[in-house]
């Protein structure tokens, strides 16, 4: 015992003192769902890909997306992208341009020829009927699977409504080809002008499932008295003409379009690409009903076509339509005014929307059909037949290119495990990171990009794109505004600002850990973690 | 080198940034910091001057080397890092009184000169009532003779350490042990304050600078700054107290932020007795942002003369340091 005076301890360093002990709540990282992710309708990891982009490595991006999502060039430009209305970053300036960074990797991926590869053979064998998006996507979940993939499409090019909906101008083929063929690169075989109309004869093939994503084809009509009619066309119709160029549309000059759909906006450009100069759009309801998006009837305004709100045709008498003006009633519906007036036009196009021609999935025991030939299916997008799974614009739920891709990666899942004999279960879900988990102080201040725009005199004119890309420079700015909601991006606020060391650095991508034999819980790092990806729980007894 | 792309996210915020050139990253977010005040200390949960401490005394040590002995004052952070026989300094370290730090300091600097270690540097440390009040004769001095010492003064605005009696660092109207929230003027008097730093600088000493625990980017580069001149330097840091402020442990970088953002703390740098720069406020506060986290102003609170006069406060240092401006892009890269 040589020790100083007064003292009965040795001399040491503090890390005897285990000050853990103090504390009554811990810190613990967690990752919270970013709610971007939580509102992509094809389920992508956004800001896990846009953690890669930030760090300029674009094709770790793609290859996180394209988990989800084999067509990000293609969503990248007709997406409406719901991801952007939930993101955190609204509150700040304005949502981070997901769609546009999605578009550069898809892009970057057609151009430097990315690919994956199939799963290990398994020996089953799955029919796909229509080469939508719905289609499309669940053939490369389950080549991704290992199954073998036949796709049956009553058309005679791939793509369903993105090639005979949406028009070039908002979606280039060249991108869509790509996107397609890289689906079959992966040994997915698509027989074109193969219309099936007998689901138990294709069955007996071999296939060991059917996934059936026909989409919804057959156009709406309306009753308009005619004394004479003039020509009356219907959208889905024009637009297909547009793409196979069989019958290019003889329009006339003066065109109106009857709906307020997506559909009636997109056939209302093609008019005036095609030589209308006069096209109108004729709706029952005003602008705030209207079921297209505002960027739609922007972008459409802006090329010049003219809307015409709570109006409906009473009477055509060839080339004279006759324009009933309408008023919303105390319950918001459009009810008559019974004044009238008088347009005349060379062609009437009808955009009132489409059903579904599933007559010979009626014949299937177990199969409910509902209005419009929509499809029930189980949450396991399985029909009431065993072994028929369906999705896209067929089953009730939003009709977009984003659904639909959702759908058939829903789908391949869940085949796949009916396959085996088992039930697919999704994985927990985590907590919503709401922007009250973000500490915004954090974050620079970055106004958004703009993607540049073509020119209105091309635009009126010419099939060309009308919305560009960004460059790698802004693709790449847009990708550091990402937030990275609920989930750590190693910025080290915790392991710099802890006042006891009790946050251990691992080192690049391996995030932090906590020493609980010095935490006293004091919820500074919780507190100043930028993303939230840090909680305080009660201590453990 | 200049990154193509000037946006990382988070820019120079936060402590790190894996998407910054390296050498833009703080000392702090550096697998090899020195830890240089180590856990197992016994300061309160969420204590700023223990944070504040291994900030500074972690980015002297990188400048020069890991050469440096510090000097301490008696006070909190004495105490809960050091119950002899047990230290949590990972660096040579001396304490003797509350007063005399500056003396101490500068003789362990004439020390180390009369036996040629040039290379050696020193630091001397205390609270604000061990700087601003009872060492301050002993401080004065030291900058007079301009000894080749670092003074760093970490600011929590009371004397902690006995159980929180007002210094002249107290803001007006807080409550303290000596001030209590009682009759006609609750709380400390309105005075017009005492300002170590705008002191120091009347000495025409090389350096002198304020610092936060909120700015960590501002803080590493004035102490490494410090660390390449020679002389008497000041630096004076602002560390909030928990305990003594009545605030919620993990509210001290927040509150130290908006000290900053309401103007009541300026953050500049002075040179040879001349202000070189201040750091403009990012995102402006009012006052009462600040003060209703802490317990020590509660009563002043629905007090609006007090509010009024302590908003003034703020504004004057946002008019005398011209606080409010057109940032320069520096978190760009
Ligand atoms: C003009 C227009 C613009 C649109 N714009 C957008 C947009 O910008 N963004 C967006 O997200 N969504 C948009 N949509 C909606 C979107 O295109 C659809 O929701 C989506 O394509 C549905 O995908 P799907 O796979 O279910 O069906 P579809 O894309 O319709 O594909 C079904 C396929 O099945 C084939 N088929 C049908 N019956 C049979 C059969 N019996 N045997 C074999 N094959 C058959 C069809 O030929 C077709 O190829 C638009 C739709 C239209 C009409
Ligand atoms: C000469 C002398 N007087 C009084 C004390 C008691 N004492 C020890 S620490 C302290 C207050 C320290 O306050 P400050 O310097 O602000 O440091 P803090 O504890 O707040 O960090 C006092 C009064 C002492 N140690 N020596
Ligand atoms: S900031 Fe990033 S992670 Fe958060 S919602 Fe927006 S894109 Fe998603
Ligand atoms: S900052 Fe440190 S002491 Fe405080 S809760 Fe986090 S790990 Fe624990
Ligand atoms: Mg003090």
């Amino acid at each position: 015992m040589d020790k100083p005076f007064a003292i009965t301890l040795d001399i040491e360093s503090s890390y005897s003192n285990h000050t853990g002990s103090w504390r009554t709540e811990r810190p613990v990282y967690i990752d919270r769902l970013p709610p971007c992710n939580d509102a992509c309708p094809a389920g992508e990891n956004i800001q896990g890909w846009l953690h890669e982009a930030e760090e300029g490595k674009y094709e770790n991006a793609w290859r996180i997306l394209v988990r989800d999502n084999p067509m990000p060039g293609v969503h990248g430009r007709v997406c409406y992208h719901p991801c952007e209305n939930a993101c955190n970053r609204q509150q700040i300036d304005s949502a981070v341009s997901i769609h546009a960074v999605e578009r550069f990797l898809g892009d970057q991926a057609l151009k430097h020829g990315w690919k994956v590869e199939a799963g290990k053979d398994s020996g089953k064998k799955v029919a796909i009927i229509g080469a939508g998006p719905s289609g499309l996507s669940a053939a490369w979940h389950l080549r991704l699977m290992g199954h073998q993939v036949v796709i049956f499409e009553a058309g005679p090019m791939a793509g369903g409504m993105m090639r005979f909906g949406i028009p070039k101008y908002r979606l280039p083929r060249e991108v869509l080809d790509e996107e397609i063929s890289r689906i079959c690169d992966l040994g997915v075989e698509i027989k074109l002008n193969s219309k099936i109309d007998d689901i138990p004869a294709l069955m007996d093939e071999g296939f060991d499932a059917v996934f059936v994503a026909i989409g919804a084809h057959v156009a709406r009509r309306t009753d308009i008295p005619a004394r004479d009619a003039g020509t009356i066309l219907d959208a889905v119709s024009v637009l297909q003409n547009v793409e196979t160029g069989d019958t290019p549309p003889l329009l006339g000059r003066r065109v109106i379009v009857y709906g307020g759909g997506n559909t009636a906006f997109d056939t209302a450009r093609t008019a005036k690409r095609l030589g209308a100069s006069e096209t109108m759009i004729v709706y029952r309801r005003n602008q705030e009903q209207m079921p297209a998006h505002d960027f739609e009837m922007h972008e459409a305004v802006d090329e010049g076509i003219m809307v015409r709100w709570l109006s409906t045709i009473k009477e055509i008498d060839d080339t004279s339509y006759k324009i009933e003006k309408m008023r919303l009633n105390d319950e918001g519906w459009p009810e008559p005014t019974g004044e009238f007036e008088t347009i005349e036009a060379d062609t009437l196009i009808l955009a009132l929307g489409q059903t579904t021609d599933s007559s010979f999935l009626e014949k299937l025991d177990g199969v409910e059909v509902e209005r419009n030939g929509v499809v029930k299916v189980d949450e396991s997008m399985m029909t009431g037949f065993p072994g028929v799974f369906a999705g896209g614009d067929m089953v009730p739920a939003d009709r977009t290119v984003t659904t639909a891709t959702g759908h058939g990666k829903l789908a391949a899942r869940n085949i796949d495990a009916w396959m085996r004999g088992e039930k697919w279960q999704a994985g927990d879900r985590h907590e919503i990171a709401g922007f009250k988990h973000i500490n915004p102080w954090y974050y620079t201040d970055a106004p958004k990009k703009l993607q540049p725009v073509l020119d209105i005199a091309r635009r009126q004119s010419t099939f060309t794109e009308v919305v560009k890309g960004l460059d790698e420079d802004n693709a790449l700015f847009e990708a550091r505004r990402c937030l990275s909601c609920g989930n750590c991006f190693e910025c080290d606020n915790c392991y710099g600002m802890c006042p006891d060391n009790s946050v251990i650095k691992l080192g690049p991508g391996k995030g932090f850990e906590f020493n609980y034999d010095f935490c006293k819980g004091c919820g500074l790092c919780a507190a100043e973690c930028p993303c939230g990806a840090i909680t305080m729980i009660k201590e453990p007894e | 080198m200049q990154q193509r792309v000037k946006y990382y996210q988070t820019g120079t915020f936060t402590v790190g940034n894996r998407l910054l050139d390296e050498e833009k990253r703080t000392v702090q977010a550096t697998k090899e910091r020195n830890n240089s005040l180590t856990c197992g200390h016994r300061a309160c949960q969420g204590c700023g001057e223990a944070l504040g401490a291994r900030f500074a005394i972690d980015a002297a040590m990188n400048a020069v080397n890991n050469k440096l002995i510090a000097v301490n004052a008696t006070g909190c952070l004495e105490v809960f890092s050091t119950p002899y026989p047990e230290s949590s300094w990972r660096i040579p370290w001396i304490h003797s009184l509350f007063g005399n730090a500056p003396a101490v300091a500068t003789g362990v600097a004439a020390a180390l000169r009369a036996r040629g270690e040039t290379k050696t540097r020193v630091i001397a440390q205390g609270g604000d009532g061990g700087t601003v009040d009872i060492g301050f004769g002993c401080l004065s001095g030291m900058f007079e003779r301009n000894d080749d010492v670092l003074y760093i003064c970490y600011d929590n605005e009371a004397y902690m350490n006995t159980g929180v009696q007002r210094s002249s660092r107290t803001p007006p109207g807080a409550r303290t042990a000596t001030t209590p929230p009682v009759g006609e003027h609750p709380g400390n008097s309105y005075n017009q304050g005492k300002n170590p730093a705008l002191i120091a600088m009347a000495h025409n000493i090389p350096y002198v600078a304020t610092a936060s625990v909120a700015d960590l980017h501002d803080l590493e580069d004035k102490v490494e700054k410090a660390m390449s001149i020679s002389g008497a330097r000041y630096v004076h840091i602002h560390v909030p107290c928990p305990l003594g402020w009545g605030a919620k442990p993990s509210n001290t970088i927040r509150l130290a932020r908006l000290a900053i953002e309401t103007g009541l703390f300026p953050l500049f740098e002075a040179e040879d007795g001349e202000i070189v720069d201040t750091t403009p406020i990012r995102k402006q506060q009012p006052v009462d942002e600040y003060l209703k986290l802490q317990r020590r102003f509660a009563h002043i609170l629905k007090d609006p003369l007090a509010l009024e006069t302590i908003q003034a406060m703020a504004d004057r240092n946002i008019s005398r340091f011209n606080l409010v401006r057109e940032m320069e892009v520096t978190n760009n890269g």
